[in-house]
């Protein structure tokens, strides 16, 4: 049954902010369904075959990360929390067991769209099986097929770590990393704790690909939590 | 550390233990003249009165030695089990004190107050366990014969020729709420003997059947019953002067037992209790210290100490004066305290001897004269006796490493002769060289000198071998007719004697200079320890660093290893949590330092308390209030318990607590202080709250409402700006609510920075696209010089720095206005700088600015609660850095903040 519109579950105690997310997305076009509990969640997410969940991570009988775990037991759906500012590990935690993306409460609702955009894109992404061709943002292109890289239209030479960074980056693009996921992808599991490898290999990268090295417009830094590369 | 504020179950613990104290015990005494006059029966008998008036009574112990009768009486009583001891492979059976104190019963049954307890039991003897119970509010009722009693026990060792070494003090029977005398002609208990009704030991029956003759039992009746007579006296006069029947009453009588270094002092002490009680007078029991009887052996002195000790025991207040001499010492003590009554033993030097030497008694009856003076003879026969009980003075618990003496000083004495032999050599070889040019006369100085010199350096037995060699020689060598002792001129006859008197004189004169001196620097060396330790007690800031310093400074007095325990809240002694210093005793029994605690008297080795604990225990006390314990480990015995030792061990241990009790209020007053700051900060942070939340709150409600109660009226632009007003206000107010939530955190001291290694110019990176929206009208321009160190910090942290220094700037600043970001290395820190072209920071308020709440202007349109630069400092400051404000020469505000790099950042590993 092909489906007309997008399918949204919103795990969400909070009836206000369930009402706000109900109204908005609806008249987006989406089709919007709702729980109030982690365990309606599941059921909801396994009977409603959604393109996109979004969590929040405070929920009244369990915790948002057991969710999360359940669901990519069995799907890949996109799945954005929502989590309130002080819990920092929480949402590294949630990130860390295959959540997509994070909002921070409060947040507006331009915010919430272009998070929904990007997880949907990527999303399809996945579905198309689509990482064998050439990527490319703003002024930058990688062929992960041949291993090249272009910035505005010139080859630009990268070490091997870096490359290897950079396509970790472009696999997940427009998805949040975590220091963690990016070190073990890069480095192996062993190299997990070590975020300042990380960083000076980022720090790197941005000289050779960012116009504006403080100002970065492609390879984007996610405060305390990782990064993401913008699509 | 001690924590201020007790937790209500340690308060409402002590508060029962204080009304415990309060409602102290009552000590009920059943007492006879012997054994076998039916105490125990009697004690029973009462008890079962009791138990029939519903009183909870338990019998701790009772001997009944087999006795039907008394067996009987047990029945029907709740009897407690003992406790067993092992002792040298025997199993003995004692009364279980702590089982006592788990039943807490209202009267308990304890026999034989005089009993001995087992070494290695809590106190050594019964009347400490029954003190204890007493103490926790037990009635207690138990026997006791009257030779037992302290003060008769010499009387009756002298009547009966029997001498028992378990005694009671008599101030135990003094303090008894009740004595019961029991009563048995001595003729009905010899019957009772002779029937075998009266329980022998069978060691002891022989001088058992010695004991019960009746003159015996009729003398000791006479003194149980006088003694009862005494009590039930003084009671009357309590109850006279309770009741105001004022007479004209000699309140000040006081009486001063002087005691010295023989046997008699023993008598002397008794005899000084039994004449305080009759006059009901305070009594005092001094000795004076000379310096010849600083040069005692050590055994002597310590018969001295235990005797001090006697006299506590019996109620009475013990000096130690250290002086030049006797009589002069005794007056001046007497004059200083009002005594009216001296008691002395009768002078022991006679006939010339008296005359010649004078004798302290003689002087105190010249000089003393509204004193009353009583003198104690010895006993016929006493020379012989005196060696006996000295010797049985130290077999009654003598200290271990009380006597310890060198043999350095028998050596040097032995030297001193050999010095006495060869100075008198040399004077006779130059004697010898100069004969018959100089007069005779001359050759007598040089020996004369000869002894001097020897009189000052090696004491008195050494001068008088040179004198008496020297006057030998003398008259061998040089004085007619030579080489012969006989003296043909009779004037040299004085010369010798001369010698010999100088010499005598002098080296007593030295040995005097010599021991004032010492005790002088003993003196000094003891102000000196004093001043030191108060002047460091001083310098300490808190507790810990007073135990410490206190520890080192008793180490040095008392080469002790000891260490200062404290009670956590719930009145618990603990162990301290910090690193024990090398003076530091290590592993102290707490469950002594805990009944030093609460008890407040001090335990262990050498004491009466758990004498069987390695350590000694003292109370460290700050006024009243027993707040911890000194453990110490003596190496001597002898350096803890000399008077003068524990005078300043007292002294010692007052500046302790006195140290502790003003750390204690310096660490109130400043809670109290923080506390005010506290209350004040609530303050203004509700009335900051208050108008900054309620603003947008306003803005916010209004605005809705007027959406919602719209009727169609409202055009779609005015809509949108009322819709927009409400974000903007919920914005406001959501990072109003951050703030107060981060500052809360900071506050609280929840935040732990999670550093870690990070390029400036990520931080800087990420701020900037944080930060973007707020800032799109300004032109922001980064300093950041290539090769910049990487900083270890918690990046989400300094960010939120950055934000809020932006954040301000745009808030206090034109519109439009540019923003500059400046990062600067230097060889210790990094220095990030972010600089505005507004109007500056009005003079004098670049500090104010970072204080909680503190706002440029006061509700402004654009106010924040005044957070934002107090969280900035906080944060830089958690990381080791420092923030300022100032103003830019060209115009402007600048704030500056530095993070150090006192770590160097890790290596990369080669991939």
């Amino acid at each position: 049954m092909a489906k007309s519109y997008p399918v949204i579950i919103i795990i969400e105690d909070d009836p206000p902010i369930r009402r706000f997310l109900r109204t908005s997305l609806a008249t987006q076009g989406f089709s919007v369904f709702e729980a109030e509990t982690g365990k309606q969640g599941m059921v909801e997410a396994g009977v409603r075959k959604p393109d996109l969940i979004i969590l929040d991570l405070g929920l009244p009988d369990m915790d948002g990360v057991a969710v999360i775990k359940a669901i990519r037991a069995w799907s890949n759906v996109p799945i954005i929390i929502l989590s309130a500012r002080s819990s920092e590990q929480h949402k590294i935690d949630a990130l860390d067991a295959g959540a997509d993306d994070y909002l921070m409460k409060p947040f507006g609702f331009g915010e919430l769209m272009a998070r929904i955009r990007v997880a949907l894109r990527h999303g399809s992404r996945l579905a198309d099986n689509g990482d064998a061709e050439i990527f490319s943002v703003e002024n930058l292109k990688v062929d992960l097929l041949n291993r090249l890289v272009w910035l505005d239209g010139e080859e630009v030479h990268l070490t091997p770590i870096q490359y290897r960074l950079l396509s970790v980056m472009v696999k997940h693009a427009g998805k949040v990393l975590t220091h963690r996921q990016i070190l073990k992808e890069v480095w192996g599991p062993s190299y997990q704790d070590n975020a300042h490898y990380l960083r000076i290999y980022m720090s790197q990268l941005r000289q050779k690909l960012e116009a504006e090295p403080t100002q970065p417009k492609i390879l984007l830094t996610e405060s305390g939590v990782g990064y993401r590369l913008k699509i | 550390m001690m924590n201020e504020r007790p937790d209500p179950d340690a308060l409402l613990a002590r508060v029962d233990r204080e009304s415990a104290k309060a409602r102290r015990g009552r000590l009920k005494i059943f007492f006879g003249a012997a054994a076998g006059v039916g105490k125990t029966y009697a004690m029973l008998m009462a008890a079962r009165e009791r138990r029939a008036e519903n009183l909870d009574v338990v019998v701790g112990l009772v001997e009944t030695h087999g006795r039907k009768e008394t067996e009987a009486m047990l029945q029907g009583l709740e009897v407690l089990p003992q406790r067993q001891v092992e002792y040298k492979g025997a199993v003995l059976r004692e009364f279980d004190i702590d089982a006592a104190l788990k039943r807490r019963p209202a009267i308990i049954l304890v026999d034989e107050l005089a009993h001995t307890n087992v070494p290695g039991s809590r106190h050594p003897k019964r009347w400490q366990d029954i003190h204890e119970l007493l103490d926790a509010g037990i009635d207690v009722y138990t026997a006791l014969n009257v030779q037992h009693l302290e003060s008769l026990n010499d009387d009756i060792g002298q009547i009966s020729g029997i001498r028992v070494w378990e005694t009671v003090p008599d101030t135990v029977f003094e303090d008894a709420a009740e004595v019961e005398l029991v009563d048995l002609p001595p003729d009905e208990l010899l019957t009772r003997l002779k029937e075998g009704k009266v329980y022998l030991p069978q060691q002891a029956q022989e001088a058992a059947k010695h004991f019960f003759r009746k003159g015996n039992l009729i003398a000791l009746r006479e003194l149980a019953l006088r003694h009862t007579a005494n009590r039930v006296d003084a009671q009357m006069l309590d109850y006279r002067e309770g009741h105001a029947i004022r007479e004209i009453w000699q309140v000040n009588e006081r009486i001063l037992v002087c005691i010295g270094p023989n046997p008699l002092s023993e008598r002397l002490v008794r005899a000084g209790k039994r004449l305080a009680v009759s006059l009901r007078a305070e009594w005092i029991v001094a000795y004076v210290e000379t310096p010849q009887l600083q040069r005692m052996p050590a055994e002597k002195r310590d018969a001295v100490l235990r005797i001090l000790r006697l006299a506590e025991q019996l109620g009475a207040e013990t000096v130690t004066i250290s002086a030049p001499e006797l009589s002069d010492a005794i007056i001046r003590f007497a004059r200083e305290r009002n005594i009216n009554k001296i008691v002395l033993g009768k002078p022991t030097r006679r006939g010339w001897r008296r005359w010649l030497f004078g004798s302290v008694v003689d002087v105190l009856i010249g000089h003393a004269h509204n004193i009353n003076i009583y003198l104690l003879g010895s006993p016929q026969g006493a020379a012989a006796r005196h060696e006996n009980a000295e010797i049985s003075l130290f077999k009654r618990g003598s200290l271990p490493g009380l006597s310890q003496r060198g043999a350095a000083k028998a050596k040097r004495r032995y030297l001193g002769y050999v010095w006495a032999v060869i100075v008198t050599l040399l004077s006779t070889l130059f004697a010898y060289a100069v004969f018959g040019r100089l007069a005779l006369a001359n050759l007598v100085m040089v020996y004369l000198l000869g002894v001097v010199y020897v009189a000052m350096r090696f004491g008195r037995g050494p001068s008088i071998v040179t004198s008496v060699l020297g006057v030998g020689i003398f008259d061998f060598l040089f004085v007619e007719p030579y080489y012969s002792f006989s003296v043909a001129d009779s004037q040299f006859l004085i010369t010798l004697i001369a010698m010999l008197v100088v010499g005598v004189v002098i080296s007593n004169l030295m040995i005097n200079v010599r021991s004032q001196a010492k005790v002088a620097a003993h003196r000094e060396r003891r102000a000196a320890v004093l001043y030191a330790m108060s002047k460091d007690l001083a310098a300490s800031q808190t507790v810990r660093e007073v135990a410490r310093t206190a520890v080192r400074h008793v180490y040095t007095e008392f080469g002790s290893r000891n260490v200062i325990l404290f009670a956590n809240p719930y009145g618990r002694v603990c162990h301290a949590k910090q690193k024990p210093l090398p003076e530091s005793l290590l592993g102290a029994d707490l469950t002594v330092a805990q009944w030093v605690f609460d008890h407040g008297e001090m335990a262990g080795q050498g004491t009466n308390t758990l004498p069987g604990a390695a350590a000694l225990y003292f109370p460290v006390r700050d006024e009243d209030k027993v707040i911890g314990v000194l453990a110490l480990l003596p190496v001597n015995l002898r350096r803890v318990f000399l008077p003068e030792q524990q005078k300043l061990l007292e002294t010692i241990l007052r500046q302790i607590g006195q140290a502790v009790g003003r750390i204690h209020m310096t660490e109130q007053a400043r809670l109290t202080h923080a506390q005010i700051e506290a209350e004040q900060l609530r303050n203004s942070l509700l009335s900051a709250i208050s108008h900054d939340l309620r603003t947008p709150l306003a803005t916010i409600i209004g605005s809705a409402s007027a959406l919602t109660e719209d009727e169609g009226r409202l055009q779609p632009p005015d809509k949108l700006d009322l819709c927009r007003s409400i974000l903007e206000e919920a914005r406001r107010m959501a990072s109003l609510v951050n703030n107060i939530l981060d500052m809360a955190k900071l506050d609280s001291g929840i935040l732990d920075l999670n550093k870690q290694w990070h390029p400036v110019e990520e931080i800087i990176g990420t701020v900037m696209n944080l930060v973007q929206n707020q800032l799109a009208d300004r032109p922001l321009k980064v300093e950041l010089p290539p090769g910049m160190p990487m900083l270890y910090a918690d990046s989400v942290m300094i960010e939120q720095v950055l934000i809020n220094l932006l954040e301000n700037a745009v808030r206090y600043t034109p519109a439009g206005s540019p923003l500059e970001i400046m990062v600067k290395s230097a060889s210790k820190e990094v220095e990030i700088s972010v600089a505005d072209h507004g109007p500056g920071i009005p003079p004098g308020l670049e500090e104010r600015l970072f204080e909680k709440f503190y706002q440029a202007k006061h509700e402004t349109a654009q106010s924040g609660v005044g957070l934002g630069l107090a969280i900035c400092r906080a944060i830089v400051e958690a990381h080791g850095g420092k923030i300022i404000a100032r103003n830019r020469s060209g115009g402007g505000a600048e704030f500056i903040f530095t993070l150090p790099l006192d770590k160097s950042p890790p290596v990369l590993a080669e991939n």
